[in-house]
């Protein structure tokens, strides 16, 4: 264990470095993803400032849920490029043999692959947002809080994790890296800015059942903000919840293993 | 007729090489479906939540079809500039360019054209299918892609796409002669976006922004690649309110092309060509 972790310090500080020699491009690359998903908190603004609350959600409510899923999946997304360009860089071109021929798992050497530091913008985004909601609600972090939020983001980089290793496992298959999959990452983060109780009953079903992303942002905030669920969640709910982030990531795993062992060379 | 026709050639060549990214397309139809789904949902929540009294000038309905417009026509936007023209630049293919008998700046406007509309024509088209006659099949009607209201709106419309189209390829070309200029295609040719996602209305509709600032919003150019034909299409823009956003197009369009070409003349004239 303490082997693994230290390759992978070792593999962060190449990534690192490597980013480095090209200094003003990490750190445009850094600004643009905190610019990017800072825009959508423009949008939510102008929605909150044209209609005033949201049945009976304000604006800080919906800060709190967008920046702990902002920070999830940043995190997420930084352990987990490896994964996302399987398809394209690792599968097609046959390169994913040489991983397979070291003595190390390969999780780890994909999530050591290619640690980006542009991640770190919207990190920033998702800590300035949650900033945002405890200005505006004149929230009181107390100790408990924390705890659930970081339980909570612990869920969401399980999921997101999961998600990514789920599009990777399906790149066994398809010999390509499915954009498709997008839709559930980027759009899951997307649609979990806001509490769920607002969508149509078959999205919010989706997003609690399929791609639990309800369960790693939408009820634990709930327990943090100390609001009764309008779904009717109750509190132990609220509170076990993220555990579904790690239930999804170990069934992802499960789909892995699985493609991994049917994987035949396309190099030559 | 002889005058145009090289230009002409160019953009059909454009449009049908980019035809045949079909996976691509599929990847970004799904992925254009999804996000206009989500956003229509979060702005019904607002619309049902909120009294009637404090609605916006523009009706649910009427944004759930811009927003379906928008989803499907993403790629008449100027993302960035020319993926082509950045690479022929590092290479010195743009040598070749320079020694066509044509004229430069409308020679990279046709292909600035095509690639757009290439790229948006099967996308715009399956979203029709989903959002304007699936949806209402299952039974939405509300939040679908609704037809244009009355034939008007709809003559109204198709002059304020092309001009969109116009606009929209005019803004590239500044991104594209940025990039001649800096010789950079990965920062000067993104360095517009957020400027144009949250001022066109890309991100939600100028409409719903404050008060305070409609006036400025409707005036300034980028409102004429989102806002002026989409609300023109649902009939929330009619008759001289119309006919002002059209004008408005017309005027931005020309502005950016008379300076457009301005700049370009400048900039070929210092241009080194890379390369060997």
């Amino acid at each position: 264990m303490t082997a693994a972790v230290r390759l992978l310090m070792h593999y962060g500080r190449a990534s690192v470095r490597a980013q480095m020699q090209y200094p003003f491009n990490a750190i445009m690359l850094t600004i643009g993803q905190f610019t990017a998903t800072m825009i959508d908190m423009v949008a939510i603004w102008a929605l909150f400032a044209r209609f005033g609350a949201l049945a009976g959600w304000r604006l800080g409510d919906v800060a709190m849920f967008f920046g702990i899923v902002s920070v999830s999946f940043s995190i997420a997304d930084f352990l987990t490029r490896g994964f996302d360009v399987l398809g394209t860089e690792f599968i097609r071109t046959g390169q994913l043999d040489r991983l397979l021929l070291r003595p190390r798992t390969m999780t780890l050497q994909l999530v050591g692959n290619d640690m980006r530091l542009s991640r770190f913008g919207r990190m920033a985004q998702g800590l300035l947002v949650l900033a945002i909601g405890t200005a505006s609600l004149h929230f009181r972090w107390t100790l408990l809080k924390i705890a659930i939020a970081l339980w909570a983001i612990a869920g969401g980089i399980a999921l997101f994790f999961g998600l990514m290793v789920f599009q990777g496992a399906l790149s066994f298959w398809t010999v390509d890296s499915l954009e498709a999959m997008n839709v559930l990452t980027y759009g899951g983060v997307q649609a979990a800015q806001y509490p769920l109780s607002i969508y149509e009953r078959w999205f919010r079903n989706l997003l609690i059942f399929v791609v639990p992303i309800g369960c790693v942002a939408y009820f634990p905030v709930l327990a943090i903000l100390g609001r009764p669920d309008p779904l009717g969640a109750s509190r132990w709910i609220m509170l076990a919840s993220p555990v579904a982030g790690f239930a999804f990531l170990g069934l992802a795993f499960g789909v892995w293993r699985v493609g991994l062992r049917k994987y035949t060379s396309t190099g030559s | 007729m002889e005058l145009v026709r090289p230009y002409v050639a160019a953009f059909s060549a454009r449009f049908l090489v980019m035809l045949q990214y079909r996976a691509a397309a599929v990847a970004g139809f799904l992925t254009q479906c999804w996000w206009g789904a989500i956003k229509i949902m979060v702005y019904a929540a607002f619309y049902r939540a909120a009294p009637a009294a404090i609605h916006p000038t523009i009706t649910l309905a009427q944004v759930a079809t811009y927003t379906w417009l928008n989803q499907g026509l993403l790629a008449l936007m100027p993302w960035g500039a020319d993926p082509e023209i950045a690479l022929a630049m590092r290479t010195g293919v743009v040598m070749y360019d320079r020694l066509r008998p044509v004229d430069a700046y409308w020679y990279w406007f046709a292909r600035a054209a095509a690639f757009m509309t290439s790229r948006a024509a099967p996308r715009a088209t399956l979203m029709i299918l989903l959002a304007g006659v699936a949806l209402p099949l299952i039974g939405v009607r509300e939040l679908r892609w609704a037809p244009p209201p009355t034939a008007t709106s709809a003559v109204l419309f198709a002059i304020s796409l092309v001009l969109m189209v116009c606009l929209s390829s005019a803004l590239m070309m500044l991104l594209n002669i940025a990039v001649v200029v800096t010789l950079n295609d990965r920062w000067v040719s993104q360095s517009m976006n957020p400027l144009l996602v949250v001022l066109s209305g890309s991100l939600v509709p100028l409409a719903l922004y404050p008060d305070w600032a409609q006036r400025v919003l409707f005036y300034q150019p980028f409102a004429g690649v989102v806002d002026i034909p989409f609300r023109i299409y649902s009939g929330n823009l009619s008759g001289a309110a119309a006919l002002e956003g059209l004008a408005l197009q017309a005027f931005w369009t020309t502005v950016l092309v008379v300076g457009g070409r301005a700049w370009m003349e400048r900039a070929m004239h210092r241009l080194e060509v890379q390369g060997g």
